[in-house]
């Protein structure tokens, strides 16, 4: 996952092609393709459409959704929405954080696991929530925290 | 699905609308199954699944109608069911509960106890969704559709009188007649301003400049509440209806509809929706042969609470980063491209076909004096009954909380209601009876915002929370502006001392002091609203800072600094569950000696009370006193006699 294949890249930014004022959305396509944009993606694009690589970091480092950094194989999202925080959200956060020793934003050296903090995943009534993979764990409480992260090798 | 023909005309639409509704068999039995975000999440796709198989197996795929709507709204009990003709509704279904719904209910018409829902009040069981009380209480005028669409099906709307108000709106009807009826519905934007929509699009449209532009703000940044996103995913078709009645008003021929990303549902709904829309002859050129022409681009949103503002938002939609600029000129004469922009939200939009279907005269008749209508609120948090929630203006915020959300779980007190999302503030009990409006909202220190109704009990820190919506913020902040970026972070130093027990004399005084010169002289709305949650809690909950800042002391056990874990001596059964479960061996103690917890390795992460059973309660946290010092070692012995009175006692 680690390395961004460019011809992905191309056909991403061919997508966009003669369209005005696409940057973030091609920036998008291309972190939900590889999940994250590295800096060989960024200097493409910035080639192709003659776009400085300084404006391109300035959207990029804006936006929460957008990564530059490799994610690992299993990302998780603990939901720090306020219907989660006051069901008790950072209790789960800080045990997940102490069972990775990585604190949110962060990848695991193993590159097993990238934990990211996200807003109302729509799913209040099950709270406190985490998503790994996609898959949604509900009504976690500290003590489940280290089971189910050992679902995920 | 035979080729679809172009829709040329209002009267094209009527027979399309009654061959669909003629061709629907209501005698057949029909189930539609809640497909929403949440149900999503608690399994919808394997129910869908497991129904699609069962009736292969039981070979009725032919002779039974299956349809999944979007979010129903009472997500506490998801995935539901709703069996037709009858209206049989099941909550919480799961996969292992189909094969007997399919043989039980549709074949031989036998309701299934156990699946319907039951009034632990009245002892009663109740079959259809319309008598349960989370949904007997609302009126469900925009939301309600969304129990009877397939969202990727324009037919369901259409069949239900969808696209009527814009074919009427196009034939019969002058941009100017619209305007006026608009402005004597007088509805106020759902997005959390409140601003008259009529008057916004009255000066979009005497703007000067060419094009004119509408947009949807689907940006949803509250980040505790969901309605857009059902309405968005449940309905889409309603949202460009009424977004492109709104185009014919002002006299755009482009529209953009800005969502978030992290709604991929609502983002792909919405793509399957134009692509209809357009096959049908209802977007594009010469819509339903009137001869008027629009289109709707979307933009996804990156994640950015600050985007959601107007010209943050309209910046993004030009490709640049999604900041605020200085609003001198309002963007609904200088908007995208520093053309006319009108923006709405998505609930404001959802709402214009009914207005222009039924009349200005009906729907003023709903709601108070200032706030028109009905609207959707995200009613979660310590509620019995978490979902969306669409009332009339000035229902009290008790009725929502206790007759629909169904009051405080776990017989706890409740403490406080938190409305308007990052932006708004905390009303306290003695409130309870307020009519919910804009004004009357906004009169106790908070404001209605976008509809997030985050409910809190004794157990929730006030001041933690507080803290908890500047860190939001304080992340958020674009940090274009000084009093909001140096404000906000002061803000949270301050608030982050408090809670850590490092709360000084003059902490209080000093944070009203900072949100004074925020509210003055910030860029844009977070900046001039970021401090009401702690205006608003210092208002109601004074003597929660009081405690943490004088007696290091937090009432609600929450504030992880000012705490100890504590094992009652006297309650310990010895049971060695919190000794096992601690992930950093801070407790002491063996089978038949009481444990005891080391204060200086414990991280306080709750486990242990979490795990200690609730009929023991042994583990409790004591806050603002000194922890009492440990037995003695000699002494942890659980004495036979005592250990057995204690046992019989308890457990027998
Ligand atoms: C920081 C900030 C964030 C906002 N986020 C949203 C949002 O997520 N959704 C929304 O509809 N309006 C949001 N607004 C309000 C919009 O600026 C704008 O007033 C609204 O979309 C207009 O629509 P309405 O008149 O239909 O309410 C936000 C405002 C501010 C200041
Ligand atoms: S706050 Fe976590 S799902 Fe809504």
């Amino acid at each position: 996952m680690a390395e961004i294949d460019l011809k992905g890249v191309d056909e991403i930014i061919d997508r966009y092609k003669g369209e005005e004022g696409v940057l973030i959305q091609l920036l998008l396509d291309i972190q939900n393709e590889f999940y994250w944009i590295s800096p060989e993606a960024i200097a493409r694009i910035s080639d192709k459409m003659r776009i400085p690589k300084s404006q391109i970091y300035r959207i990029a480092t804006f936006y929460k959704a957008m990564s530059l950094k490799p994610v690992g194989r299993h990302i998780i999202q603990v939901c720090l929405g306020t219907a989660c925080q006051i069901r008790g959200a950072p209790k789960i956060m800080d045990r997940v954080e102490e069972n990775l020793k990585i604190k949110e934003g962060a990848t695991t050296p193993d590159m097993r696991f990238s934990l990211r903090r996200v807003n109302c995943l729509g799913c209040c009534a099950m709270g406190p929530v985490i998503v790994v993979d996609g898959k949604y764990h509900g009504k976690v409480t500290p003590v489940k925290v280290k089971d189910i992260l050992e679902q995920y090798e | 699905m035979e080729e679809m023909p172009r829709l040329n005309s209002k009267d094209d639409l009527n027979q399309l609308r009654r061959k669909i509704v003629g061709q629907r068999d209501l005698n057949m039995p029909f189930i539609t199954l809640c497909s929403g975000t949440a149900c999503h999440a608690t399994g919808s796709d394997d129910v869908a699944a497991a129904i699609e198989a069962e009736l292969k197996k039981q070979d009725l795929t032919e002779k039974v109608g299956v349809r999944r709507t979007g979010c129903h709204g009472f997500c506490e009990r998801g995935p539901i069911i709703v069996i037709y003709p009858e209206e049989i509704c099941y909550l919480n279904v799961t996969p292992e509960d189909v094969p007997e719904i399919i043989s039980k209910t549709i074949k031989e018409k036998q309701i299934i106890d156990r699946l319907l829902y039951f009034n632990s009040e009245t002892g009663e069981r109740m079959v259809h969704e319309h008598d349960i009380p989370f949904y007997k209480y609302q009126t469900r005028l925009v939301f309600g559709d969304n129990l009877r669409i397939d969202p990727t099906n324009i037919e369901d709307y259409i069949a239900l009188g969808g696209y009527r108000a814009l074919a009427m709106v196009l034939h019969e009807m002058t941009p100017e007649e619209v305007l006026e009826e608009m402005k004597r519905a007088n509805l106020r934007g759902r997005g959390g301003g409140g601003f008259p929509t009529g008057r916004k699009w009255e000066t979009t449209r005497n703007a000067s400049g060419e094009p004119k532009y509408v947009i949807v703000n689907c940006d949803e940044g509250d980040p505790g509440a969901y309605m857009d996103r059902s309405i968005m995913e449940g309905n889409p078709h309603r949202v460009l209806e009424g977004l492109t009645i709104a185009a014919y008003v002002i006299g755009a021929h482009l529209g953009f509809v800005y969502v978030r990303q992290e709604y991929p549902l609502a983002v792909s709904n919405l793509a399957i929706a134009l692509e209809q829309a357009k096959e049908y002859g209802l977007l594009g050129e010469d819509i339903l042969g009137s001869g008027f022409e629009f289109d709707v681009k979307v933009h996804r949103g990156a994640g950015a609470f600050v985007s959601g503002e107007s010209s943050a938002l309209m910046n993004a939609i030009e490709g640049k980063v999604g900041e605020p600029r200085p609003k001198y000129i309002h963007t609904s004469e200088r908007g995208v491209w520093d053309k006319p922009s009108n923006l709405n939200n998505v609930e404001t939009y959802a709402t214009v076909p009914l207005i222009l279907e039924k009349g200005a005269d009906w729907f003023t008749s709903i709601g108070t004096e200032g706030s028109k209508g009905t609207k959707i609120f995200s009613l979660v948090g310590k509620v019995n009954n978490t979902g969306l929630v669409e009332v009339p203006m000035g229902t009290t915020l008790r009725d929502i909380i206790y007759k629909i959300g169904g009051g405080i779980g776990g017989g706890k007190k409740f403490k406080g209601v938190q409305t308007g999302g990052p932006s708004g503030g905390i009303i306290p009990e003695q409130y309870l009876d307020t009519p919910v409006d804009f004004d009357e909202l906004t009169k106790l220190g908070s404001m209605m915002g976008s509809g997030g109704m985050i409910v809190m009990d004794e157990d929730t820190c006030i001041v933690d929370l507080a803290r908890y919506f500047v860190d939001f913020l304080c992340d958020e902040s674009c940090g274009k502006c000084i009093p909001c970026r140096e404000g906000l972070k002061h803000m949270r130093e301050i608030l982050e001392d408090i809670v850590a027990g490092r709360g000084k004399e003059g902490d209080i005084e000093l944070l009203k002091e900072i949100a004074g010169v925020m509210k003055k002289a910030s860029l844009c709305a977070l900046g001039t609203t970021a401090a009401n949650p702690v205006l608003s809690t210092i208002r109601y909950f004074g003597d929660e800072y009081e405690a943490h800042i004088k007696e290091k002391r937090c009432p609600a056990l929450v504030c992880k600094d000012l705490i100890s874990y504590y094992i009652d001596p006297e309650k310990c059964i010895a049971c060695l569950k919190c000794l096992k479960n601690c992930p950093e061996g801070a407790i002491e103690g063996e089978k038949n000696k009481t444990h005891v917890i080391d204060q200086s390795k414990c991280v306080k992460c709750g486990i242990c009370f979490d795990v200690c059973p609730p009929k023991v309660g042994a583990v409790t946290k004591i806050s603002g006193v000194p922890v009492p010092p440990p037995v003695p070692e000699e002494e942890r012995e659980i004495r036979k006699g005592k250990k057995n009175r204690r046992r019989g006692g308890r457990w027998q």
